[in-house]
C-alpha cells in the first residue's frame, strides 16, 4: 500500500486504478481487521465498510481518469471516516449504543467535500464513545488494537482511523480532535495527524462533543497525504458560523517550501516530570534533525500549561453535558420502554450511554449547576485566557512550538480504565492547543526499544497549518520512521509496497 | 467533596437514571477529579476576562457572519422523522405528559 501522496501520483500517472487501490485496501482489511479475518486478535479499526458505494465511487473515478477529467489529487484515493461524521444513509453511531442503527439524512460538510474531490469512502472507523477517551476502549462496540502490539491501545479517540492508516488498511482517514484525539493516536500508531486551527474546517454534520474545542482533521502515513486531505476539507461553510472565511492555501505546495530559517520554541514545561525518557530522547533527536536543516530553536516558557488538564475537563465536560442533552429517545437513536416522559429520558440515557460518557455528563452538569458555575466553569474560562495568552506571547518570538505529543508510547488495553484521572493525563501536551484554538500536528520521530512508535507535536500560530506541514516535511525528508511497517506481515503480503 | 446525595441531584438534572452501584462509583471518581481540578483555585485570575471561544481573531467575525435571508428548501419532514423511535407521519410521538 502506497502512502497517500505516492498513491495520488501513481493514479495520476495511470500506474494504478482507483478500483485497484480499493481492492488492495479491502483485501488487507479482510485479512487484518475483521472478525472474518480468522486472526486471534483482529485490529477492529473499522466499525463498518461501505463496499458497494466505494466500488461505485472507484469505478466513477476510473472513468473520469480515462476521460482526462480527474477532479484533483484525491480522485480515486480511498479514505476512511471516523464514525462521528454523518454520512447520508450510512449508519453513524459515534461509538455509542444510543445511536446504534442511526441513518443520517444528510452528509457532513467534510464528507460532501471529500466526495466532491473524488475520494473513495471506505467505511466508518471505531472511536471512543462520543470521542470521549484516549484509548478507543470506550467504544460501545469493543476496542481497536494497536497494529504494533495487539495487547496495546492505538490511543484515541480517533483510534480506529489512526490504526487503519498505520496498518496500511487505507492511505488516509479523517478524525476529530477535541483534546488530542487526532494527534495522540497518530503518535501511538506512528502516522501523521493534524488538528487544524479552530474554524479552519467546518463542523457541520460532525456529532458534537465540546463545540468550542472540536475540530476535524486528517491522518495519513505521509505529510503530503495530510496536506492533500486538508486542502480538500478546509474552508468557509455557511452551515458552520464558526468556520473561517480565510482563503485556503494549497497545502500540498506549501509543505514543499523549506523550513530553514524558521524558529521553533521548546517549552520547558513540556519536558518535565511524567515524561518518559525514551519519548524525550526521540523528540530531542527529532529537534536535532530540524536544526540540521537550518531550523533555529530556543527555549521558551508556557507557564500556565500545568493548569490545562483541569481547565479542559471543566470546559469540555460542561459543553458535552449540554450537547448530549439531545439524546433523549425522541427524535433518533435508542428509546427505553417507559411510562412517563421524564422516566423515558432517564432510562433511555441510562441504557444508551457508557460509563465514561455518563461520568463526563455528570461532571459537566455539576460544574454548570447553581452555586458551582462561578467556582468551576467561569474560573476555568479565565484560566483558558491565560493559556491562550501564553502561546500568543511565545509566537512573538518563535514560529512554532515543539513538544512530545504524548508523555509515553502506547499503553496496554485495560491499564488505565479504572482510573479516569490517569486516562485524562494522557492529554497533558495536547489539550492546551485546543483550549487556545491553535493548529497542532503529530509526526513520527522514533521508536521505543520495545518497538512502539513515538510522536513529536508541532504547534503553530492560528491558521499557520502551512508552517507545521513544512516542519513536519523537513523531519520526514531526513528520517525513515514513517516507512517502518507494523509487524503484521505474517499475512505474507509480498505485494506490499511502502 | 461530592457525596451520593449530590450525585443523585446532579443525575436528576442530567436526566440520567443511575444504579446504586453507579452512584457510589461516581461519587468516588467525581470527587477524585474535582479534587484535581480544584488546583485552579490557586491561579490568580483577577482582572482576567473569560474565554468561551478561541476562534478566528475575534468572536465578532463568526457571530456577525450573516448570509442573505433567502428562502430555500429544508430537510423534508418524512426524512426528519425517519430516524425517530416513534412518529405518526407528522410529528414525533412521546408518552402523554398532560392528563
Amino acid at each position: 500500500m502506497r502512502a497517500l501522496g505516492e498513491l495520488s501520483d501513481a493514479l495520476a500517472r495511470g500506474e494504478v486504478t482507483a478500483s485497484g487501490a480499493l481492492g488492495q485496501c479491502l483485501d488487507r482489511i479482510g485479512r487484518l481487521d475483521g472478525a472474518a479475518s480468522g486472526r486471534a486478535a483482529p485490529l477492529r479499526a473499522f466499525l463498518r465498510l461501505t463496499v458497494e458505494e466505494a466500488r461505485a465511487q472507484a469505478e466513477a473515478s476510473d472513468g473520469r481518469r480515462r476521460e482526462g477529467k480527474a477532479l484533483g489529487p484525491l480522485d480515486g484515493v480511498p479514505v476512511a471516516l471516523k464514525d462521528i461524521f454523518c454520512q447520508e444513509g450510512v449508519e453513524t453511531t459515534a461509538g455509542s449504543k444510543i445511536l446504534a442503527g442511526y441513518l443520517p439524512p444528510y452528509d457532513a460538510t467534510v464528507v460532501a467535500r471529500l466526495r466532491a474531490a473524488g475520494a473513495v469512502l471506505l467505511g466508518k472507523t471505531n472511536m471512543d464513545e462520543f470521542a470521549m477517551g484516549s484509548s478507543t476502549e470506550n467504544s460501545a462496540f469493543g476496542p481497536t488494537r494497536n497494529p504494533w502490539d495487539p495487547q496495546r491501545t492505538p490511543g484515541g479517540s480517533s483510534g480506529g482511523s489512526a490504526a487503519a492508516v498505520a496498518a496500511r488498511l487505507c492511505p488516509g482517514a479523517l478524525g476529530t480532535d477535541t483534546g488530542g484525539s487526532i494527534r495522540q493516536p497518530a503518535a501511538l500508531v506512528g502516522c501523521v495527524g493534524l488538528k487544524p486551527t479552530y474554524g479552519r474546517v467546518s463542523r457541520y454534520g460532525v456529532i458534537a462533543f465540546a463545540s468550542s474545542l472540536d475540530q476535524v482533521g486528517p491522518l495519513a502515513q505521509d505529510v503530503r497525504g495530510v496536506a492533500l486531505l486538508l486542502s480538500a476539507i478546509a474552508g468557509k461553510d455557511e452551515r458552520d458560523q464558526t468556520s473561517s472565511a480565510r482563503p485556503v492555501p494549497d497545502y500540498g505546495a506549501e509543505m514543499q517550501k523549506p523550513a530553514a530559517g524558521m524558529t521553533v520554541g521548546v517549552p520547558r514545561e513540556y519536558f518535565g516530570g511524567g515524561l518518559d525518557g525514551e519519548v524525550e530522547a526521540a523528540v530531542r533527536a527529532g529537534i536535532a534533525v530540524l536544526e540540521k536543516q537550518g531550523v533555529r530553536t530556543r527555549p521558551i516558557s508556557l507557564p500556565n500549561s500545568p493548569h490545562a488538564i483541569a481547565t479542559y475537563y471543566i470546559v469540555a465536560t460542561a459543553e458535552a453535558s449540554s450537547n448530549l442533552a439531545r439524546y433523549d429517545g425522541v427524535r433518533y437513536g435508542h428509546r427505553a420502554r417507559a411510562g412517563a416522559l421524564l422516566e423515558l429520558y432517564e432510562k433511555t440515557r441510562a441504557e444508551g450511554f457508557g460509563a465514561e460518557v455518563k461520568r463526563r455528563i455528570m461532571l459537566g452538569t455539576y460544574v454548570l449547576s447553581a452555586g458551582y458555575y462561578d467556582a468551576y466553569y467561569l474560573r476555568a474560562q479565565k484560566v483558558r485566557t491565560l493559556i491562550r495568552d501564553d502561546f500568543a506571547r511565545a509566537f512573538g518570538e518563535v514560529d512554532a512550538v515543539v513538544s512530545p505529543t504524548s508523555p509515553h508510547a502506547a499503553f496496554k488495553l485495560g491499564e488505565k480504565l479504572s482510573d479516569p484521572l490517569a486516562m485524562y493525563l494522557n492529554d497533558i501536551y495536547t489539550v492546551p492547543v485546543n483550549l487556545a484554538g491553535l493548529p497542532g500536528l503529530s509526526a513520527p520521530c522514533g521508536f521505543t526499544r520495545g518497538g512502539l512508535p513515538i510522536g513529536m507535536q508541532l504547534i503553530g500560530r492560528p491558521f499557520d497549518e502551512s508552517g507545521l506541514l513544512r516542519l513536519a516535511r523537513a523531519l520526514e525528508r531526513e528520517t525513515e520512521w514513517h516507512r517502518r511497517l507494523p509487524p503484521l506481515q505474517e499475512d505474507g503480503d509480498a505485494r506490499l509496497r511502502l | 467533596m461530592i457525596d451520593r446525595r449530590q450525585v443523585r441531584h446532579v443525575a436528576r438534572l442530567a436526566r440520567l437514571e443511575l444504579t446504586a452501584a453507579e452512584e457510589e462509583t461516581f461519587a468516588a471518581q467525581l470527587s477524585h477529579v474535582l479534587e484535581y481540578v480544584e488546583k485552579l483555585n490557586a491561579v490568580d485570575v483577577s482582572g482576567v476576562a473569560p474565554l468561551s471561544f478561541a476562534g478566528d481573531a475575534s468572536a465578532e467575525e463568526a457571530w456577525s457572519a450573516l448570509r442573505a435571508d433567502e428562502p430555500r428548501p429544508g430537510l423534508p419532514r418524512e426524512r426528519a422523522l425517519a430516524a425517530a423511535p416513534a412518529q405518526d407521519g407528522a410529528a414525533f410521538v412521546v408518552p402523554r405528559i398532560i392528563e
